[in-house]
């Protein structure tokens, strides 16, 4: 199974786009995307609006390779998780998000090779198609359960001063 | 028995929420209250009390107002010794309340926010105890780095 994932925000129909007219192409692979008010006609995947956190865990695990907008939700949860995932980030003035720190975020995380990035369509199908290539898909990076302990016992410490 | 202090955690269905619950480990000593936008993520923290607040953002002012209402009416009910938040704008209104009730509060700006920090944690500063961004780069004598939720 390949997951598709936008998130909870704004539409991001160029991603939606990009990926059904992949999964027209990958008949052998099951598509399922996590969408919310497309406006694209979604031909070739199965898709559903919002799930259950458990649900979505689930699905998560299953899939071979997971693709998602540049949100920190997905990143965290495929970096925790184990799975493969690559990104690309949603622009604002094609009205996607309300600003583009996606596009920061996602140059970030390129930069510290945490998951796979795509800037754009064509670099993100050039990507997918590399990647399905191969039969196991490689992640990049893996981390724990929690924040850095670092961050967490500077935040207890003041909360401990209450 | 000394009955435990009480903390109010908020964070936005999404990154922000995910981002929360990874701060756990600083919530130990506290009796944890969890404030989001979807009911649904309440089966995340099953054995703590959940309360589901309106998603809201500085372009929807009707929508801020009844997100800040219903925050105001969880803190006056609740009773909290402090606040914290991964934001957005329904942790925003969580760190201006504890303000004007004198309970102390922390903002953590989320990872997402690689260049400086997000619109809310500049409204933040101006009210919160603490700051927090996640890269040394947005760090400055106000805005304290010590690490990411990344780990």
């Amino acid at each position: 199974m390949i997951f598709l994932t936008i998130g909870t925000q704004e539409p991001f129909d160029r991603l939606i786009k990009t990926v059904d007219n992949l999964a027209g192409q990958y008949k052998n692979y099951r598509f399922v995307a996590q969408v919310n008010s497309s406006k694209y006609e979604i031909k070739n995947m199965e898709y559903f609006d919002f799930i259950s956190p458990h649900e979505f865990d689930h699905i998560f695990k299953e899939s071979k390779l997971i693709i998602s907008h540049a949100g920190m939700g997905t990143i965290i949860s495929a970096l925790t998780n184990k799975k493969p995932l690559i990104i690309m980030p949603r622009l604002a003035n094609l009205g996607e998000h309300r600003n583009d720190h996606q596009i920061a975020t996602a140059k970030k995380i390129k930069e510290l090779g945490y998951v796979y990035v795509a800037l754009d369509e064509a670099e993100l199908a050039a990507n997918i198609n590399n990647l399905l290539t191969q039969s196991e898909i490689p992640i990049k990076k893996e981390i724990g359960s929690f924040a850095s302990e670092k961050l967490t016992s500077s935040i207890r410490n003041y909360l401990d001063e209450i | 028995m000394l009955q435990m202090k009480k903390l109010i955690a908020i964070a936005s269905v999404g990154g922000h929420w995910v981002q929360l619950l990874r701060l756990r480990p600083a919530f130990l000593d506290f009796n944890v209250i969890y404030v989001s936008t979807h009911k649904n993520l309440k089966e995340t923290v099953n054995d703590k009390t959940f309360y589901l607040v309106t998603d809201a953002n500085r372009w929807d002012k009707i929508k801020l107002l009844i997100c800040f209402w219903e925050v105001l009416k969880i803190m006056v009910k609740e009773k909290p010794d402090a606040v914290i938040t991964t934001g957005a704008a329904p942790g925003l209104c969580g760190i201006i309340i504890a303000r004007f009730i004198g309970i102390k509060s922390i903002w953590v700006d989320s990872i997402a926010n690689v260049e400086e920090l997000s619109l809310s944690g500049k409204i933040a500063l101006k009210f919160a105890n603490k700051v927090y961004t996640q890269w040394p780069e947005v760090s400055d004598s106000k805005v304290l780095y010590f690490g990411n939720v990344l780990s």
